[in-house]
């Protein structure tokens, strides 16, 4: 008989034994283990993905402030740099006002020098002019330039031509006071004589005469009624002096002026040489 | 020679016995409880484990794929004596490399000790899943006069299940012990690596025959949600009479 009952209950037994012991030992355990294990990396994996969430979370955050600082400091930096350029303007402007307040100091110096030099040209040229020519008019005759001037007014007053005559001699009548001569210099009496003598001459009457002092016509003599004037001095002569030496120095300035008259000059040179 | 390690008796008091099946089958016994005992001792629940960890938990989830692929909704229920199935008939073949070693399941009692276990275990797990009205519908279908047929199928299949375990374990033994009288070098070793073979082949066969046999008394075939995506949820296993 291949079958032993009593071994077919026996290993009955035994299975169920070994089954309890398995189950109890073995796959217990292990699903047990394998469970734990399961939802410690399910956890791990949550873990990770909400520390990915956050990081994102982070990420776009700081990007935000990044973006937030790019716009500020580029805000900044417009400001600055408009700042910068309106203190440059000011600056600039500051200088430019400087300088053009500088040049108008400077222009106002030259003027002011100019002015001096004209003076004192215009004072020395009188002097000069009037030496000359009282040097001149002492060489050329024997009498005082006071009398030559004295002379010139004589011959004036006979040279009138009718017109200016009779204006004059109208002039005179109507005069309520004396006819004024005026002179730079006191005239001697025999002058006086002789310029009453003209005046009575020429216009056929007895004129009074009234002799006055005048430094300001430099060198001359001036005869005056109340609408009428006879004039000669060297007064005239010196304006127009002073008037070809202040268009000189004004012209002075210009350097092509001083270039064209350069050669001039050192034209004249050796010609002044030669005589 | 004897046919069977149940001749081979080491103790004998009146109707008790002890036989080289009942002692092999302790020795088996011992070695699974206490290598268990040992390896999930101290267990980790970590990304580290130890190799025997390892090789448990392979094994152990094998199974567990095995019992869901075969269409139980819980494994876990089953795991226990279907995965004890297994692992006995599996290890009664591997020891076979033991010199002196005879394997239980060459014993017909064995075998059928472990039959009639599948054959209780079946309307068991039947009746807890169904009820016991809805499993003894099972039955009468497709109709009543499938009855006696379906009765005869269930006893035919018990006794095929023995029969073929015993018939391969035992031939196994026998094949080797006339081998080792014709030509005692060499051959042997390649039938005795081949008998590994079929062993392992006939724990998986008496497991898988188990399994569908449970699967199909309970009828709760749905696949589980891992291997579910391309396949039906609902998917219908006959239960085959035998083999």
């Amino acid at each position: 008989m291949l079958i032993d009952w009593f071994t077919v209950g026996a290993q009955v037994l035994n299975f169920l034994i070994l089954a309890w012991l398995l189950k109890r030992f073995l796959y217990q355990p292990i699903l047990d283990a394998i469970d734990a294990r399961e939802k410690r990396i399910a956890k791990e994996l949550a873990d990770a993905d909400a520390k990915r969430t956050e990081a994102r979370k982070e990420l776009d955050e700081f990007q935000r402030r990044i973006k937030a600082f790019d716009l500020q400091r580029s805000e900044l930096l417009g400001n600055v740099i408009d700042e910068a350029n309106a203190e440059r303007q000011r600056l600039l402007d500051d200088v430019r006002q400087s300088v053009d307040a500088l040049a108008a100091k400077r222009r106002e110096a030259l003027r002011s020098e100019q002015r001096i030099l004209n003076e004192a040209l215009r004072s020395r040229a009188r002097e000069e002019v009037f030496a000359i020519a009282r040097k001149t008019l002492a060489d050329l005759a024997s009498i005082s330039l006071e009398e030559r001037i004295g002379e010139v007014l004589i011959r004036r007053l006979r040279g009138l031509d009718a017109a200016a005559k009779a204006s004059m001699g109208e002039a005179l009548s109507r005069a309520s006071g004396p006819v004024l001569v005026r002179s730079a210099f006191d005239l001697p009496d025999a002058q006086r004589a002789a310029i009453r003598n003209a005046l009575n001459e020429s216009f056929s009457a007895d004129v009074k005469v009234r002799f006055e002092t005048a430094p300001d016509l430099v060198s001359g003599i001036e005869l005056a009624t109340d609408s009428q004037k006879l004039t000669w001095n060297i007064a005239d002569y010196l304006s127009s002096l002073e008037e070809s030496v202040g268009k000189f120095l004004k012209d002075a300035d210009n350097p092509e002026t001083i270039a064209a008259l350069k050669p001039e000059a050192e034209k004249s040179e050796p010609q002044a040489k030669t005589l | 020679m004897h046919l069977s390690p149940d001749e081979i008796i080491f103790w004998q008091h009146g109707y008790f016995k002890l036989n080289a099946t009942i002692v092999f089958t302790w020795m088996l016994m011992f070695v699974l409880a206490v290598g268990s005992k040992l390896v999930t001792r101290k267990l980790s629940t970590g990304l580290k484990r130890s190799r025997w960890q390892n090789l448990l938990e392979i094994i152990v989830t094998a199974i567990n794929r095995q019992i869901s692929e075969v269409g139980l909704r819980r494994p876990e229920k089953y795991l226990g004596f279907l995965g004890s199935l297994f692992l006995f008939v599996a290890s009664a073949s591997v020891f076979t490399i033991v010199p002196g070693y005879e394997p239980p399941t060459g014993s017909l009692s064995t075998t059928a000790a472990l039959a009639i276990c599948v054959f209780v275990a079946v309307p068991l797990f039947g009746i807890k899943d169904r009820g016991l009205g809805g499993y003894l519908k099972a039955y009468l279908k497709p109709t009543f006069i499938m009855l006696p047929f379906n009765i005869i199928g269930e006893l035919s299949r018990t006794l095929a299940l023995a029969v073929r375990l015993f018939g391969n374990m035992m031939s196994g033994t026998m094949i080797l012990a006339i081998l080792l009288t014709v030509t005692p070098f060499v051959f042997p070793v390649v039938m005795s690596a081949f008998g590994l073979l079929t062993g392992m082949v006939q724990a998986y066969i008496f497991f898988v025959l188990a399994t569908v046999y449970i699967a199909a008394a309970t009828h709760t075939h749905s696949l589980p949600p891992e291997d579910g995506a391309g396949a039906a949820p609902e998917t219908k296993t006959e239960a085959k009479p035998g083999k």
